[in-house]
């Protein structure tokens, strides 16, 4: 088993004839991932890797069965093309694209809110479910099939976590990168449950940032409903108040969203809070008994 | 990105919202001017520096006397003034705001922003104008008033309504309700259209004529939306950032300077600030935070190098790559080609991870630059608090 993604998942990817969008569908293709369609509005016809390009999506769902979306499109144009995705049919919205306007993302969600399409990111590596999928970024080779899911708001530092995994013979099921905007698809409760639900999934390992509340709201979460060991290590601890650290969302505004006020709300929860971040593969053996 | 408040008052008067008569000075000649045409009882001269404490720290002036206006203006030109915002370096004040006075009968608190929660855009309002709204949530949370905006059909009359007698406009000035509830649709319009992070009016008064008027005025913008607008990127103002900071702007690095001793290079956001995180586990500070960004080149990592090495706090660098769609070797030959035109000072650890790690380590170990090489993050971290003494 395993979380939103699998070897049966068919994927669209929006923006592939860009140099970032080509490069990635064919990193997932390669992966193994099926990459059934590519959308470039005007492009149709073209092919990029064997992939075949169509002009809009709901072409491509209506020739190829498409049911997730991969998004390269850049920032200005970014709403648009996730709200097509969305009105053509397609289920699951992974949205890489860094820099999309916080105010589109605010129409983008609202529009969204209520129907039956989850969108994860912007402003994320994507989301693997190991030797099924790879549907982003993310290097594939440092992932490797086991028990622990993981979920994060970062890119580089998920890799460093899943290394770690790796390494120490665990393994992960599914991986999830939320992203790093301040308003975005899915959230930590969202990606919880699933992990919860999961049989193969015995541990859950959480990354999060400074910025928002989107760990306290995780760890009331966890305090009622999840049974499974949680794991996590919270990122900008040494991070100075009113800075934005590269992320958009990822700032202490008004004292709030720092990284031992969620440090606080996720050990009450019980969760185990991590302070260093090359210790968070064994934290997880630790928990898992192993 | 910030501006002063007499942008933000400008901005305010686009929209009709109503701010006091004023002008951005830069001189005392420019205030004697000012002032004649200004023709007021009472003079406000306020330093327009990017930090909030201004009054506490003298930078706002009242007087009477057109003739004092000049005087004060030199005093404030040119003066540096360290609020709670500032830092103890302080920020040196290189423009004012001179406007009219006003007759203040009430002051309220008024904002806008994105509630990260919901995501619907949300004004934030209370009677207890003037002060800090993070300092009345936390003591008072009950004057705190909340009205979330649906984006889908944007500002309605209602919530306007619902604003103002929560806030009891009704006991303080029915006459000003109408008016408030316009202001709220009109602010609600420029936050949406310009793209702004926040607009914040503290204190927005009831004057002694019923009118409102706009005291205060902060506007922050969404980094992401400012390529939109032209008027907005011209308000950008130099003088408030950080030169190393602005610098890497123009290389498109992601940098921010802060006060420890080990600089350090990283790709991605979360790892860079891990990094900050684990040098300060190993008992250092960090000096910065710096994100290469996941296409990291020879010449970003130049770029990087020769901002670090600008910061005279920097005692020792450390490079964090974990290689994804980024490889090691790659990174590895960016090293060693940046060392050969930037001269590295101070002692360097480079941790190399992910893809092609073994190639790059190798590179880096073969290029008779002094370096050490890391596999791991902590030791790589234990490596470099080592090399440059721990921090006092």
């Amino acid at each position: 088993m395993s979380i939103l993604v699998n070897k049966n998942t068919r994927v669209v990817v929006q923006g592939i004839t860009g140099k970032e969008g080509s490069f990635h569908a064919t990193q997932c293709k390669a992966y193994g991932t099926k990459m059934v369609a590519g959308v470039t509005p005007g492009k149709a016809g073209q092919e990029v890797e064997g992939i075949p390009v169509f002009n809009t999506v709901a072409d491509a769902v209506k020739k190829t069965d498409c049911d997730t979306s991969l998004i390269f499109v850049p920032p200005p144009f970014c709403a648009d093309a996730i709200l097509e995705a969305a009105d053509a049919g397609v289920k699951l919205i992974i949205c890489i694209t860094e820099g999309i306007p916080v105010n589109d993302m605010v129409k983008v969600k609202r529009a969204l809110h209520g129907r039956d399409v989850r969108l994860i990111g912007p402003n994320c590596p994507g989301v693997i479910t190991v030797d099924e999928a790879k549907i982003g970024i993310m290097p594939g080779f440092i992932h490797k099939r086991g028990v622990v899911g993981v979920v994060s708001r970062s890119g580089t530092l998920t890799y460093e976590a899943v290394h770690q995994l790796s390494t120490l013979g665990l393994g992960e099921t599914t991986c999830v990168g939320i992203g790093g905007d301040p308003v975005n698809g899915t959230g930590f409760v969202d990606v919880l449950p699933l992990f919860e639900k999961d049989s193969e999934t015995q541990a859950v390992v959480m990354i999060g940032e400074i910025g928002g509340d989107a760990e306290e709201k995780a760890a009331e979460y966890i305090k009622k409903y999840v049974k499974k060991p949680v794991i996590s290590f919270i990122a900008g601890i040494t991070a100075p108040p009113g800075r934005r650290m590269g992320h958009a969302g990822a700032i202490i505004s008004g004292g709030k969203g720092t990284a031992t006020e969620k440090m606080k709300a996720l050990e009450v929860a019980g969760v185990r809070v991590v302070k260093n971040p090359a210790e968070i593969g064994h934290a997880v053996k630790a928990a898992l008994g192993r | 990105m910030n501006v002063h408040e007499f942008q933000a008052k400008q901005l305010f008067a686009q929209f009709g919202v109503p701010v006091p008569r004023g002008k951005e000075i830069t001189s005392p000649e420019a205030a004697t001017a000012w002032a004649s045409e200004l023709n007021t009882p009472v003079f406000v001269v306020k330093a327009q520096i990017h930090a909030g404490g201004r009054g506490k720290a003298g930078g706002v002036k009242i007087t009477k006397d057109k003739a004092a206006v000049a005087g004060l203006a030199k005093e404030l030109i040119g003066k540096t003034l360290i609020t709670h915002q500032t830092g103890p370096k302080g920020r040196k004040v290189h423009r004012l705001l001179l406007e009219e006075g006003a007759n203040i009968a009430k002051e309220l608190y008024l904002s806008i922003l994105v509630d990260r929660d919901t995501g619907w855009p949300t004004f934030i309002a209370s009677t207890e104008g003037g002060m800090e709204i993070e300092e009345v949530a936390e003591k008072t949370p009950e004057k705190i008033i909340k009205e979330a905006i649906d984006p889908a059909v944007g500002f309605q009359g209602h919530n306007g309504r619902n604003v103002a007698f929560a806030l009891g406009l009704q006991r303080m000035e029915p006459a000003v309700i109408n008016p408030f509830v316009q202001m709220l649709g009109n602010l609600y319009r420029l936050f949406m259209e310009k793209h702004a992070a926040l607009v914040e009016i503290n204190p927005l008064i009831i004057t002694k004529e019923k009118t409102l008027v706009a005291l205060d005025g902060k506007v922050s913008f969404d980094d992401n939306g400012v390529f939109k607008h032209d008027d907005v990127q011209k308000m950008r103002d130099l003088n408030e950032e950080d030169p190393l900071e602005i610098e890497a702007t123009a290389n498109n690095l992601n940098y921010v300077k802060l006060d420890g001793n080990i600089g350090c290079m990283v790709n991605g956001a979360g790892l860079a600030m891990a990094t900050m995180d684990v040098i300060k586990l190993a008992g250092s500070e960090p000096a910065n935070f710096l994100d290469v960004g996941g296409g990291a080149t020879k010449d970003t990592v130049a770029a990087g190098f020769r901002i670090l090495l600008k910061d005279p706090n920097v005692k020792g660098i450390f490079i964090n790559i974990f290689g994804g769609i980024v490889r090691c070797e790659r990174i590895a030959h960016g090293v060693i080609e940046a060392a050969k035109e930037v001269k590295i000072t101070v002692p360097l650890v480079v941790r190399l991870q992910g893809t092609n790690a073994d190639e790059g380590r190798k590179l880096l170990a073969e290029s008779g630059l002094k370096l050490e090489v890391a596999n791991d993050l902590w030791e790589a971290a234990q490596k470099i608090v080592r090399l440059t003494g721990k921090a006092a």
